[in-house]
């Protein structure tokens, strides 16, 4: 009901404050034209930002100001400073083209910043080659939509994050297309926010980074080609529905490496081509439902430390390994998924398996331990190793198995 | 040296015996491929009995093969023909007739069923194969003059690449586990094909696998094109050292 209401005023906002009561001003490039149009600019009113060049710079947005560009004015920081500073309520910026702020390590240089309020509605706008892209820091009941943010980043040192929330709540991330920073979604402290329809690539580290962030809701995001995929961290309550998450490749890259997460569901995702597409550490209560898993290195690395996790009604189908996890301890229950791998019988034709399945090789058992050991895999020796195994597991945790595997793939 | 080739080519095509090597890999991999609608696990499966069968058949045809035609050899040996041609035109006739066995009968329905990257380097990695053994086999006649020893050698050899080999290096990579052995462990692969053939297959179909791996020198190793280049070069090796080393021999060898 909490929740219901918040989004209530969040929509109400949006929707019946926002029409503007002020009076409606052009603004044209000129020497610090736009500095001076907000300087001059009284509460309520609407700028609309004519076409052109603005070569400012620590624009600041003191007051509840519309400001809307009107065919992507560009305001160029010219790789020195910061740019656009909101630090009053319910400030609305719009259709802007913000670009090239400086590189520093005293301050984070952002594109759009939102400081210490509230209720701002960042929409639509191109933030390009910028350290920062948008930056919230103590702010809720923000609307970030629609925003188009690109940077070439090369290094975790140089670079910042595409959309940045530190000490937020009520967030509503919708439909950004994000490239090229250092985490393409940064999330500390931040509760009650809901990312959808977000597109993360090609960022350096995390297509999604979030950590001590309770009560989150992500869905429909896409995020592909990451330096190490999606990391979730220290939260608990983390609802994931319906994202892609498509080749995150490298020698520690994760779909979604989750660490100390409890009370969370991962629902309907598609992991596709990771070299690990879920990992899992000293996580509780984990609901992993109606995912599909293909052609992963590894679909499930979960730690001995995870508990009551229930990984149930997915499908793997052709990843190298299943399930890999570090010991023979198992407090986690897997069943009716669908195993590509399995080859057991259904003699009573009710479409579960008769024999449990044993998801994790003795292969990768000895891999996880000697990690060299990957080069012989495939090897006419290690296949005759887990034939026996599977006859007569004694490396492998017999208490790791779906007893009750389907036969057919499930229609997700 | 051609018609030398050509009277072997004959001779083998007269027994049917690779025909019907032929035959049994075709009916392999169509039931193979069909079995799964996932082509790449038929692939997979094709994979290990190339890698598993493939040695052990060409290696002991090949092997039998020349001892059975010690007297055809030593017939036109008799003749004012130099020793190295009729043994090279013996190689090429049954390595090319093998090889050809295997490049018709899991080609063709790869060629069909699966058309790809990963099914023309299956192909390649089998012809590779053949070739491979072919020399050894070359190589065990010329160093052995009984038959039976010979025979034996070759099962020992197949069993040996096959099996023992990497049972040895996983004993290896035990023991010293705790060392920086990644650039050893290549170097070590490269002593035996059918790990090379194996490697340069999974590159195509496990490299998420592989890439997660957490040895930097393999990733770059095997994540890139060159492992495949490095695979196919040593596997070339194997074809022409024993190959020569056999040519050596035999111009010596007291017939």
């Amino acid at each position: 009901m909490k929740g219901l209401n918040r989004g209530l005023i969040l929509i109400m906002m949006f929707l019946f404050v926002q029409p503007t009561l002020g009076a409606t001003i052009k603004v044209s490039p000129a020497i610090n034209a736009l500095s001076k149009a907000l300087k001059a600019a009284n509460k309520n009113d609407t700028l609309l930002i004519q076409p052109g060049i603005y070569k400012e710079h620590d624009i600041l947005i003191d007051k509840k100001l519309t400001v809307i560009g009107v065919q992507w004015p560009i305001i160029d920081g010219e790789n020195k400073s910061q740019l656009i500073f909101i630090t009053a309520d319910s400030v609305t910026v719009q259709g802007l083209q913000v670009q090239n702020t400086g590189r520093s390590s005293m301050t984070d240089m952002a594109g759009i910043r939102v400081q210490n309020a509230n209720f701002a509605n960042v929409q639509g706008n191109k933030v390009l080659n910028t350290t920062y892209g948008i930056y919230l820091q103590n702010a809720a009941y923000c609307l970030i939509k629609g925003n188009l943010i690109h940077a070439n980043a090369v290094d975790e040192l140089n670079s910042g994050n595409g959309v940045h929330a530190w000490k937020c709540h009520d967030l509503f991330i919708d439909n950004n297309d994000i490239a090229g920073h250092r985490d393409g979604i940064y999330f500390e402290f931040v509760t009650q926010s809901h990312i959808r329809g977000n597109k993360s690539k090609r960022n350096v580290r995390y297509g999604l980074h979030f950590m001590f962030s309770h009560n989150d809701t992500y869905s429909k995001n896409e995020f592909s080609d990451n330096g190490s995929g999606v990391a979730v961290m220290y939260s608990k309550g983390v609802v994931m529905t319906d994202n892609i998450f498509r080749h995150n490749w490298g020698d520690a890259a994760y779909a979604i490496l989750l660490k100390e997460i409890a009370n969370s569901h991962i629902e309907h995702n598609l992991f596709v081509k990771n070299t690990v597409a879920l990992y899992m550490e000293s996580s509780t209560n984990i609901k992993v439902e109606k995912n599909r898993f293909i052609d992963n290195g590894w679909a499930i690395r979960v730690t001995a430390s995870c508990d009551k996790s229930t990984f149930q009604l997915n499908n793997f189908i052709g990843n190298s390994f299943d399930v890999t996890t570090n010991g023979t301890v198992m407090l986690n229950v897997f069943r009716q998924n669908y195993w590509d791998k399995y080859d057991g019988y259904d003699l009573d034709k009710n479409g579960i398996g008769d024999v449990p399945y044993y998801p994790v090789s003795l292969y990768s058992v000895i891999t996880e331990r000697i990690p060299t050991a990957m080069i012989l895999y495939r090897s006419f020796l290690t296949n005759i190793m887990d034939q026996v195994e599977k006859v007569m597991p004694s490396v492998t945790p017999d208490q790791l198995k779906d007893t009750e595997p389907r036969m057919k793939k499930w229609n997700l | 040296m051609k018609t030398i080739v050509k009277y072997v080519l004959l001779d083998l095509f007269r027994n049917r015996i690779i025909l019907v090597y032929s035959l049994i890999l075709a009916v392999l991999s169509i039931s193979l491929l069909g079995l799964d609608n996932n082509p790449t696990k038929g692939l997979l499966s094709l994979l290990n009995v190339s890698l598993l069968f493939v040695p052990i058949i060409t290696i002991l045809f090949a092997t039998i093969y020349f001892f059975n035609s010690v007297e055809f050899t030593e017939l036109l040996l008799s003749q004012p023909i130099k020793r190295n041609t009729v043994l090279l035109s013996q190689y090429i006739g049954v390595s090319f007739s093998l090889a050809t066995a295997y490049g018709l009968g899991v080609g063709l329905p790869l060629l069909f069923l699966v058309s790809g990257t990963a099914s023309l380097i299956l192909v390649i990695t089998g012809i590779l194969l053949t070739l491979v053994f072919c020399s050894l086999a070359l190589l065990i006649f010329v160093s052995f003059k009984d038959k039976t020893k010979g025979i034996g050698i070759a099962i020992a050899a197949a069993l040996f690449f096959s099996l023992l080999f990497d049972g040895l290096l996983l004993a290896f990579i035990y023991s010293f586990s705790d060392y920086p052995i990644d650039q050893a462990v290549i170097a070590i692969l490269a002593l035996n094909p059918i790990d090379l053939g194996r490697v340069l297959m999974l590159l195509q179909l496990d490299t998420s696998a592989l890439m997660g791996y957490s040895g930097a020198l393999f990733k770059k190793f095997l994540g890139s094109a060159a492992g495949s280049i490095f695979s196919i070069i040593c596997m070339f090796f194997w074809v022409f050292v024993p190959l020569l080393l056999s040519v050596r021999i035999f111009k010596k060898k007291d017939l």
